[in-house]
């Protein structure tokens, strides 16, 4: 056995393990766990579903199982995509329309219509996404502020515990009538930044996206340790700097916990508002394909219902990175 | 006996915390009164009240009856001139140790400073403390020990008329105790500061203080002795551990807190609060 041959099948046999050893350890470091059990999940309750929905026969036929949701899912994206058509092709007529009576006449008025066909799914879902993002944007920008006041003076936290407290129990649908007919009376211009119906629902949003971000923040404020409140007052910072630099880095934990419940109790309860109201949005889809009544109406409905799903899962993932770019604690562990 | 008023005045101090079973008197003529650059200790049994007595200097509580007069001014609220060093370190975690010290050196010296010289003196206070390499550190990237010595800076820094410190070594280990007594000494001297310490240490006490206030226990606490440590200083610890003065001091507030006053006897306390109690109780009756 010489040793240069030795030496050399050595190495290779080394470098050949060391590959392994590297593919062991990525595969070791590959969490399974987070990947593998939450897919098994989704099978067993597809499996499941498909199960239980070929046994429940309704007035609009079977009950969909996930093979009709996904086909169903197709079919609304390929109507987006024609209507999409349809419009395009509306506005180039209108514009061929035009140019010809510019040529015949240039002094002619031309009219541009906006093209008003159906909705179809996808834009319900971006009308939905708007609303509930500006309810909660609303009711954020008054929550926190007020959250902060609760937390740091106990006469103000007083004051308010009263109406906080008869108000957060209101299901924020009882006020949907109210909100309706005070946009309609107060809210009136020649060319509105927002429809009506879209400052109704964001509102109603808005109502409800009020109390858990408000109580959150006023709990995280009245518990900044006291030691750095005391420190504070030795420094004698002024106000402002004292909630800019103390009270805000120690209460953004619950403060967020506040936000992340407003919008998914937001979410939720707008759905159930344009059910209701007939705004344009998801909930006006649900509503619509139930009284449409064909027998495709329960697939679509499902897929709805797993849009929302999915949609509230994504908002609450948006707010939670918020959180991790906000937050001065990296290391805190978010879930 | 001096005609020269004291630097720091506490006159006849006492509280009541309001609880659920009534009033709790803590403190109860407290007096005493600490010369400009000394320093001086406190000592007493846990719960006896050193921490109410440094928080009424603070003025981060108001007594409820006398007063604290600091450089001929009475205290009644919290201010940088009286700054805190406390024993939970009390950094903001989300500031960098340079901005722990700065933010209270910007406000301070608001007006007075320009940025590089706030600048300038923050990082002057942090190598003052040996901290100067951690500048841009969290606190959560820092030791116990490290901590310590940036409260310590961040008291420094704003040059307060007395340093109060509520046990800031307490929950350190012996070595890094040991290290941070030795600096605080040493700042001390350079800087002539007048520090009030409270410890439940009595090493840390006789090595470190000129004066040792020992605090007789509640309810209704007041100071049983005040003693005064004559050592030539700079102290050497292992060195005074073998000089007899130091141990004769050491033995003394160990008597005090073991044999004398320190441990009132509680059962005595007792029988004398219930007859109080029904002396109340009679007068009331009468009325
Ligand atoms: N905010 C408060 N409300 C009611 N009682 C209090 C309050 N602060 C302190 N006390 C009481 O006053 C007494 C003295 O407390 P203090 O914290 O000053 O003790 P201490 O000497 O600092 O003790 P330790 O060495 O354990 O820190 C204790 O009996 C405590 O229960
Ligand atoms: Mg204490």
């Amino acid at each position: 056995m010489s040793t240069n041959s030795n030496s050399s099948s050595s190495f290779q046999h080394g470098s050949s393990e060391q590959l392994a050893g590297r593919v062991m350890k990525v595969i070791s470091t590959f969490d399974f766990k987070s990947v593998v059990f939450p897919v098994i999940g989704v099978i067993v309750f597809c499996l499941l579903w498909s199960l239980a929905a070929s046994r429940i026969d309704t007035s609009l036929g079977q009950f969909p199982g996930p093979a009709q949701v996904l086909s169903q899912s197709q079919t609304l994206l390929d109507e987006h995509f024609a209507e999409r058509e349809k419009e395009q092709g509306f506005y180039d007529r209108q514009e061929v329309r035009n140019a010809k009576k510019l040529a015949k006449n240039p002094d002619a008025e031309i009219k541009i219509r906006k093209y008003t066909g159906k909705e179809t799914f996808f834009d319900q879902v971006i009308t939905s996404l708007k609303t509930v993002l500006f309810g909660f944007l609303v009711a954020s920008l008054f929550a926190i502020p007020f959250g902060i006041a609760c937390g740091l003076s106990d006469g103000v936290y007083k004051a308010m515990n009263p109406l906080i407290q008869i108000f957060k129990p209101v299901s924020p649908l009882a006020w949907l009538p109210l909100i309706t007919m005070v946009v309609s009376a107060t809210y009136s211009s020649e060319s509105p930044w927002f429809e009506k119906s879209f400052l109704v629902s964001a509102f109603t949003v808005a109502l409800c996206c009020l109390w858990p971000t408000l109580i959150n923040t006023a709990v995280g404020v009245a518990n900044v340790d006291k030691d750095l409140l005391n420190v504070s007052r030795v420094i004698k910072l002024p106000t402002s700097v004292h909630i800019r630099r103390i009270i805000l880095p120690a209460s953004i934990p619950m403060i967020f916990t506040g936000l992340r419940l407003s919008l998914a109790t937001g979410w939720m309860v707008l759905i159930a508002a344009e059910m209701l109201s007939q705004n344009p949005g998801l909930g006006k889809f649900v509503w619509d394909e139930f009284q449409n009544g064909s027998s495709n109406s329960l697939s679509r409905i499902m897929v709805a219902v797993v849009v929302i799903g999915l949609i509230g899962f994504a908002l609450d993932r948006v707010i939670l990175l918020l959180q991790k770019t906000v937050s001065w604690d990296k290391q805190a562990v978010l879930r | 006996m001096s005609i020269k008023r004291k630097f720091l005045e506490i006159s006849k101090v006492g509280i009541e915390f309001p609880t659920p079973n009534g009033p709790f008197c803590a403190l109860k003529d407290v007096d005493f009164s600490i010369n400009e650059g000394e320093f001086v200790s406190i000592i007493g049994h846990s719960g006896c009240g050193k921490s109410t007595v440094l928080n009424i200097i603070a003025g981060l509580y108001q007594a409820t009856s006398g007063g604290v007069i600091l450089d001929g001014k009475e205290v009644d609220e919290p201010g940088p001139d009286r700054a805190v060093v406390f024993q939970s370190h009390a950094l903001m975690p989300w500031l960098t140790v340079y901005e722990n010290v700065a933010l209270g050196v910007e406000q301070v010296f608001k007006g007075q400073k320009s940025k590089s010289e706030i600048k300038d003196w923050v990082e002057h206070n942090l190598r003052l403390v040996k901290m100067d390499h951690a500048m841009d550190k969290k606190p959560s990237e820092i030791s116990g020990g490290m901590k310590q010595r940036v409260g310590i800076a961040r008291c420094l820094a704003m040059q307060p008329k007395v340093m109060l410190m509520d046990e800031p070594f307490g929950a350190l280990d012996a070595l890094t105790r040991a290290n941070l007594q030795d600096s605080v000494m040493q700042i001390q001297k350079e800087l002539n500061t007048t520090v009030i310490l409270i410890t439940h240490d009595v090493d840390e006490a006789v090595l470190m203080s000129d004066k040792i206030i020992m605090m007789a226990n509640g309810p209704a606490a007041k100071v049983g002795e005040i003693l005064d440590i004559n050592l030539d200083r700079p102290r050497e610890r292992v060195a005074l551990s073998k000089s007899d003065q130091f141990n004769h001091y050491r033995q003394q507030v160990l008597s005090f807190l073991y044999e004398r006053k320190g441990v009132v006897d509680i059962e005595d306390e007792k029988r004398k609060r219930t007859i109080d109690e029904a002396d109340a109780l009679e007068t009331d009756k009468i009325a």
